[in-house]
């Protein structure tokens, strides 16, 4: 019986082991969303800037780029200058502050540039949760239409832009 | 040639490697002393094998041989030669190369330094080490070879080293955390070889201790730099981030600390045996699982390397085989029979158990907040992002009841203290550490909880610290001759201890004090923050090697008296990227730190300004921490005891 408690380590170890294997299945780069060819869920929420509440229709007209973003990610620091370098290619990108302090939110902004259309405060998180954000950063293509066309989790640089989210964007802004 | 000869010298310290894993071994396990005896030149071959590898790499990268892929990918002609040289290092295959490297340098100390070590269990020690440099060499090999070639038509010039990692914090950083990291194999190695000899006595905890000192050591500069480096090079002032591969190298080195701590109750009393073996199991188990989380890509982080499946199987295999092996030996060999030496609540076995118990816990915290958006995926359970937040509410606290009972640990007596000795010496600690710790705040202008928690643990430390000294030096009747008589180990100890508390003073006073505001400034523009005058004079442009930059001149003033003048920078590389220079004013007090942002259009541009209390504090801390560590291995008594034991052991034996 002693001898058999000498075994919980490894117990502990292989239960830790299963998720890791399971979670290698799931590139989080690449997490195909449910959502994927279905429109943008609906949504209620406040801009950033000013007291306006918007709805989905915000996203409707023409393709965009949803980015969901908060000071409190490091790697948005990253990718922030990419995104400001997208707009002034004349990409329309719509920010998804995402469980974040709207007034350091602000200030990131004014400090960084400001590469959105507008920004949309998901200060509960609540609404990422019905995209099914994994964490932040992370980048949906929506078509003119309001749909989902792709999702991109983690950074967008040059590399990801060109060769996996661009083809995506170009094919819904020419319609086919 | 030079990069295939690298490669050949790769597979020959591979078979090598795998040949020290199994000769030795077997040596061991049938008595045969001259297989035992292959351990020390196969673990030297080896290293000079590794190293001819490496230098073939570097050598490479210095000549701009761009027909190698990882040439191409990491370097470039202009790249400035001290960041080609740490460009070997600054990606994925090279890094690898580097942690082989250092792998095979332990082994090779190990068996070296280890000479008076009885052979049988130096063999056992060696080989597990081979065995563990046998599966890396593979996954070298195998996923990440470092010498593969663009043939036949090489790019005229390579891409360039990713500009966050052009700086002398790569330079130093990750030979430093790989020097830790993968020094946590040989205490690991000891465990093992004490588990397969099925001999338990407490003479492997005693040759471990000063390895396991070194190494963590080393981790503990690794990763101070590591954060120094976020500080000054990411611009934006953090220390810590909580990031999973900042995570993956501070759980290791939590479960060193405690190993560290019940390697002496071990060694000392014999007690803790089974737990010690298993404390190092898991810290070096936790930097196969930092460098699987980092290889892997199962995470997303700022400094995921590529993410590739098959690497992430790979590391996972290997992982397995190893955790999971070790923790099969342990759970068949580990002693079950109970140390008969029993210890009371004020001894400081008790006290050191407590401190492993926290360690182990705040690891655990971290490794569930890590490895928490996995695990609910694989659940089914949604997509949960975990940030700064959760771990803050947890660390906190838990560390500052670490810094509580640390205080008190280190003041007891082995078995037992005699409770007035401890009550005079918690009253004085208590009554000096509660109001200056309730009072110091005011220093920086108002009060604060963090700051005053922060700065009641340090003061608590250092008075129950210098308590104990005084005792310690008393007890020979002449003070001054007392403080020379007590020994390295001890002067460790007091060292490293004192290192936590100013770290934690600092944590305490730089999140409480920090103060930041982000301006448009223009030309001539002053701004007033934390009690300095912030005076913009306006950005120049300068060229480097491989960068093109915006300078900005911002002298700062003190109630008329200058202060500093600050440089950021904002440098555009060839690659295109944009990089942020803070210009930093370090000092013991504090740091003038600012950050150069967007221009904003004629003349204008967006500057960050920061004033920080206390931030050096944290790093200074740390490396105290580190010093403590060395100094503690510098002890008369492990060298002559090592030849002691050895001595007995050999006659045992004959």
């Amino acid at each position: 019986m002693e001898r058999l408690k000498l075994f919980v380590p490894l117990l502990i170890f292989l239960v830790l082991a299963l998720v890791l294997y399971f979670g290698l299945g799931r590139d989080p780069r690449a997490l195909p969303s449910a959502l994927v060819d279905r429109p943008l869920p609906p949504f209620s929420l406040p801009v950033l800037e000013g007291d306006a509440v918007v709805d989905e229709s915000l996203l409707h007209g023409k393709v965009r780029l949803l980015n969901v973003w908060g000071t409190w990610c490091v790697a948005c620091r990253d990718e922030h200058p990419f995104l400001l370098e997208l707009a002034n290619r004349g990409v329309a990108i719509v920010g998804l502050n995402y469980k974040d302090d709207p007034d350091a939110a602000r200030a990131w902004l004014a400090r960084l540039g400001d590469p959105f259309e507008a920004v949309v405060v998901d200060a509960a998180g609540r609404y990422g949760l019905e995209l099914g954000v994994y964490g932040a950063p992370e980048t949906y293509v929506v078509d003119a239409d309001g749909v989902i066309r792709y999702r991109h989790v983690g950074v967008i640089d040059a590399d990801v832009w060109r060769d996996r989210i661009e083809p995506v964007y170009r094919s819904w802004v020419i319609p086919q | 040639m030079t990069p295939e000869y690298g490669h050949f010298a790769l597979i020959l310290a591979a078979c090598l490697s795998l040949a020290l894993g199994v000769v030795p071994l077997l040596g061991a396990t049938f008595g045969r002393p001259l297989w035992q005896a292959t351990a020390r030149p196969l673990a030297l071959g080896q290293l000079a094998l590794v190293a001819f590898s490496f230098i073939c790499l570097a050598a490479a990268f210095a000549r701009d041989d761009f027909s190698v892929a990882y040439v191409a990918a990491n370097s470039n002609r202009l790249l400035p030669w001290y960041y080609k040289l740490s460009a070997v290092w600054g990606a994925h295959e090279g890094s690898l190369l580097l942690w082989v490297l250092v792998l095979s340098g332990w082994t090779a100390a190990v068996a070296v330094a280890g000479r008076n070590l009885p052979p049988a269990l130096l063999a056992r020690v060696v080989a597990v080490m081979g065995l563990i440099a046998a599966g890396f060499h593979l996954f070298l090999l195998l996923t990440s070879n470092p010498f593969e070639r663009v043939l036949p038509i090489p790019p005229a010039d390579g891409a360039d080293l990713n500009p966050l990692l052009q700086d002398f914090g790569l330079i130093v950083h990750p030979p430093l955390l790989y020097m830790g990291y993968v020094g946590l194999s040989v205490p690991f190695a000891f465990a093992i070889a004490a588990l397969l000899a099925g001999r338990l006595d407490t003479a492997w905890a005693r040759w471990m201790r000063p390895w396991t000192n070194v190494a963590w050591a080393f981790l503990t500069l690794g990763i101070a730099l590591g954060s120094w480096w976020a500080y000054y090079e990411l611009g934006w002032g953090g220390w810590w981030f909580w990031d999973p591969v900042e995570n993956a190298s501070f759980m290791p080195w939590l479960l060193g600390t405690a190993l560290v701590h019940s390697l002496a109750v071990t060694e000392k009393r014999g007690l803790l045996r089974g737990w010690t073996l298993l404390l190092a199991i898991f810290a070096f188990a936790l930097s196969l699982l930092g460098t699987f989380l980092v290889r892997s890509g199962v995470l997303t982080s700022v400094h995921a390397f590529a993410a590739d499946p098959t690497r992430g199987v790979f590391v996972l295999g290997f992982l397995g085989l190893v955790v999971g092996g070790s923790l099969l030996l342990y759970g068949f060999r580990a002693p079950t029979v109970p140390a008969v030496a029993g210890f009371g609540w004020r001894s400081r076995e008790a006290w050191l158990l407590a401190n492993n118990a926290l360690l182990v816990v705040i690891t655990g915290v971290i490794l569930l907040g890590t490895l928490y958006p996995l695990l609910a995926d694989v659940l089914g359970w949604g997509k949960i992002s975990v940030g700064p937040p959760y771990f803050n509410s947890f660390f906190v606290p838990l560390t500052l009841a670490l810094a509580v009972l640390l205080g008190v640990g280190a003041l007891l007596q082995w078995k037992d203290t005699a409770p007035r000795r401890l009550r005079s010496a918690l009253i004085l600690a208590l009554v000096v550490a509660l109001p200056v710790g309730g009072l110091l705040p005011w220093v920086w202008g108002s009060w604060r909880w963090g700051a005053a928690l922060g700065l009641f643990g340090a003061v608590w430390i250092g008075v129950l610290t210098a308590i104990d000294l005084w005792r310690k030096s008393r007890a020979s009747g002449r003070p001054w001759r007392g403080l020379r008589l007590l020994r390295a180990g001890y002067w460790g100890m007091v060292i490293a201890h004192l290192g936590v508390a100013l770290a934690i003073a600092g944590a305490g006073v730089t999140t409480s004090y920090s103060v930041e505001r982000d301006l448009r400034m223009v030309s001539g523009d002053r701004q007033k923050l934390g009690g300095f005058e912030f005076h913009f004079m306006g950005v120049d442009e300068v060229f480097g090697p491989n960068y093109r930059s915006q300078r900005g001149e911002i002298h700062v003033t003190r109630e008329g008296r200058g202060v500093a003048t600050l440089m950021p920078e904002k440098r555009r590389y060839l690659g295109g990227q944009v990089m942020t220079e803070a210009g930093i004013d370090g000092g013991l007090t504090r740091d003038l730190y600012v950050a150069l942002g967007e221009p904003l259009g004629a003349e204008a541009w967006a500057v960050r300004l920061h004033v920080k209390p206390g931030v050096r504090w944290i790093w200074l801390g740390s490396a105290l921490i580190a010093l403590g560590g060395v100094v503690a291995v510098c002890d008369r008594r492990y060298r002559s005891r090592v030849r002691a034991t050895a001595r007995t052991a050999a006659l045992a034996e004959a």
